[in-house]
């Protein structure tokens, strides 16, 4: 569905009453959400649907069973080649999610044994890592917030003046999800190996996009997540260095040497490894001809007046861009993009389900009526340079026409209200 | 799909939009803050609502919800636009998300503030208790 082929399908799509009765001619939809989830690839639909027929349990001592355990071990063995662990580093989980939990839970548990209950982590990563913090806050658990600062980097002078003789952990993300920036984490894994602090790295942006290397990198765990490079969902995995700890969260039986119980997903996991092996083997021309779609949409967008680039201009990944537009509200302009064709995300009020904006824009120092009016675009490599052109094309014609309708825009353009991005 | 085809519709192609340069009543609620404000204008002759306008900043619910409370209030007269309820607006929109139900509210509110202002400026006598407004959730923590 969103694979462009030569021919070009049109079809027109009324703009209602954006523009004087216009109609503007559109290729297939865009989809220009790759942060929350990708298309899945060809190759890891083919592995999926192939590894249907190897249905053994890889857990039987019989034939079919061995069959499916030694597709199990060389997808694990693949997934380890393209971070450059070790094969028996690698286990499978149901996602990045669960990845997150394990790996923070089990740096925990040690952490506990030994008295030390000090984490430290950054202000806007992933829930899945702030709400398992929340959790070990009840257990007595402090937790040290890192300033991500307004470029959405952390300083690593601050962690290292953050680090106690009571730090268990320091967790942080190799990308943001929202706005895209990376984080220095050979230099956070350098820090910690220092001063003897385990280092779990939410890296679920990052791999398959961006080389990604644990030895280099001196991650002690990293997570990551199969949909977010063209796998299926509800399969993921986590890397956990040898040595470091490691506890079950799901007890049963002796999966994974007995650390993430329940039969394996063999069908996901194969996929999986198709396409994160795909990526890595395309990740040069990827992140070329990403970083040069994204470096368009960042030059058209920042035509718009009073808009802003959230984090830093290179310092990120190649696929996500996140911009704010003074004067409207985040949810109206996705709303009108989605019938323009173009599937797009907000980190706005409404569309996080609560009333406040997006924790991450607010941990950049935006004002909330900013953070409102955000827009979030993450490309693949699917898409072209003429798609690119009419994102740009469509978000600049509806962020005028919600400015036009909005009464913040109006005491802004009287003055009688300061912008707060010039 | 998140809204109703009439949120949508009320969305996409929003009735009474725009300013409205010699109004006699202009209320305007919200704020920035919470994301979203509403900005109503009336015109009014012999105590009726004789055209309405509106701009607002916010979701799509919130310039569905406006639109069609202009849609609901004209060619009343001020007491029935005054009994309009924010239920009456969801109803009409075939239903809301229970998120953005503050967002009926809203309406509602814009709709009262527009005719306080005007019986303010024609010094017409009114009850205060019924412009009791509500800010958003977020100053009542």
């Amino acid at each position: 569905m969103f694979e462009l082929t030569g021919e070009e399908i049109l079809f027109i799509i009324p703009m209602y009453s954006i523009g004087i009765g216009r109609c503007y001619k559109m290729k297939q939809y865009i989809y220009a959400d790759h942060a929350a989830t990708t298309p899945i690839s060809e190759k890891a639909k083919e592995a999926m649907l192939a590894a249907m027929d190897r249905y053994g349990n890889p857990s039987s001592f019989h034939r079919e069973g061995q069959l499916a355990k030694e597709a199990l071990e060389q997808a694990r063995s693949e997934i380890a080649d393209c971070l450059h662990a070790k094969q028996e580093e690698i286990y499978f989980t149901s996602g990045g999610s669960e990845a997150d939990n394990q790996a923070i839970r089990s740096a925990a548990s040690i952490g506990a044994r030994k008295g030390k209950k000090h984490i430290i982590t950054s202000a806007f990563e992933h829930h899945a890592v702030l709400h398992t913090l929340d959790a070990l806050k009840k257990e007595g658990f402090s937790i040290t917030y890192l300033d991500v600062h307004e470029n959405g980097i952390i300083d690593v002078s601050e962690l290292e003046q953050a680090i106690k003789e009571e730090t268990c952990l320091v967790t942080i993300m190799y990308a943001n999800n929202e706005i895209g920036t990376l984080q220095p984490v050979a230099e956070i894994g350098a820090i910690c190996r220092r001063h003897k602090v385990l280092f779990h790295c939410d890296a679920v942006q990052a791999v398959g996009h961006i080389p990604v290397d644990v030895i280099k990198d001196q991650v002690d765990y990293l997570a990551f997540s199969a949909h977010k490079f063209q796998g299926p969902k509800g399969i993921g995995g986590l890397y956990v260095r040898k040595g470091a700890p490691l506890i079950p969260l799901l007890y049963g039986g002796a999966q994974e040497k007995g650390l993430r119980a329940g039969t394996e997903n063999l069908p996901a996991i194969i996929a999986m490894a198709a396409a994160l092996r795909d990526a890595c083997e395309q990740m040069s021309e990827q992140m070329r001809k990403v970083s040069a779609l994204r470096d368009q949409l960042i030059e058209g967008l920042s035509e718009i007046p009073h808009s802003r680039l959230n984090g830093d201009r290179i310092r990120r990944v190649p696929q996500t861009i996140n911009f704010c537009f003074e004067g409207i509200e985040g949810e109206s302009l996705l709303l009108w993009l989605d019938q323009k064709g173009i599937a797009a995300s907000s980190g706005s009020a409404c569309t996080s389900g609560s009333l406040d904006p997006s924790h991450v824009l607010l941990a950049l120092g935006l004002p909330h009526e900013v953070a409102h009016g955000s827009l979030r675009l993450s490309i693949g490599m699917e898409l072209q340079k003429e798609q690119i052109d009419y994102i740009i094309h469509a978000v600049k014609e509806t962020v005028s026409y919600l400015r036009n309708i909005s009464p913040v825009w109006e005491a802004l353009e009287k003055g009688e209200k300061a912008y707060v991005i010039q | 799909m998140l809204y109703s085809n009439k949120v949508m519709d009320h969305f996409t192609n929003p009735r009474n939009l725009g300013k409205m340069e010699d109004a006699d009543g202009i209320g305007e609620v919200g704020n920035a803050k919470c994301g979203d404000i509403m900005k109503m204008y009336i015109k009014v002759a012999d105590g009726r609502i004789t055209d309405v306008k509106f701009n607002t900043f916010g979701c799509g619910s919130a310039i569905a919800t406006s639109s069609i409370a202009t849609e609901m209030i004209k060619g009343k007269t001020l007491e029935e636009a005054l009994t309009l309820s924010n239920k009456a607006v969801v109803e009409a929109l075939d239903g809301l998300p229970a998120v953005k139900i503050h967002c009926s509210v809203l309406a509602e509110q814009a709709i009262k503030a527009a005719v306080k202002d005007y019986y303010d400026k024609n010094q017409i006598a009114y009850d205060e208790a019924m412009f009791k407004t509500v800010g958003c959730a977020h100053e009542h923590g």
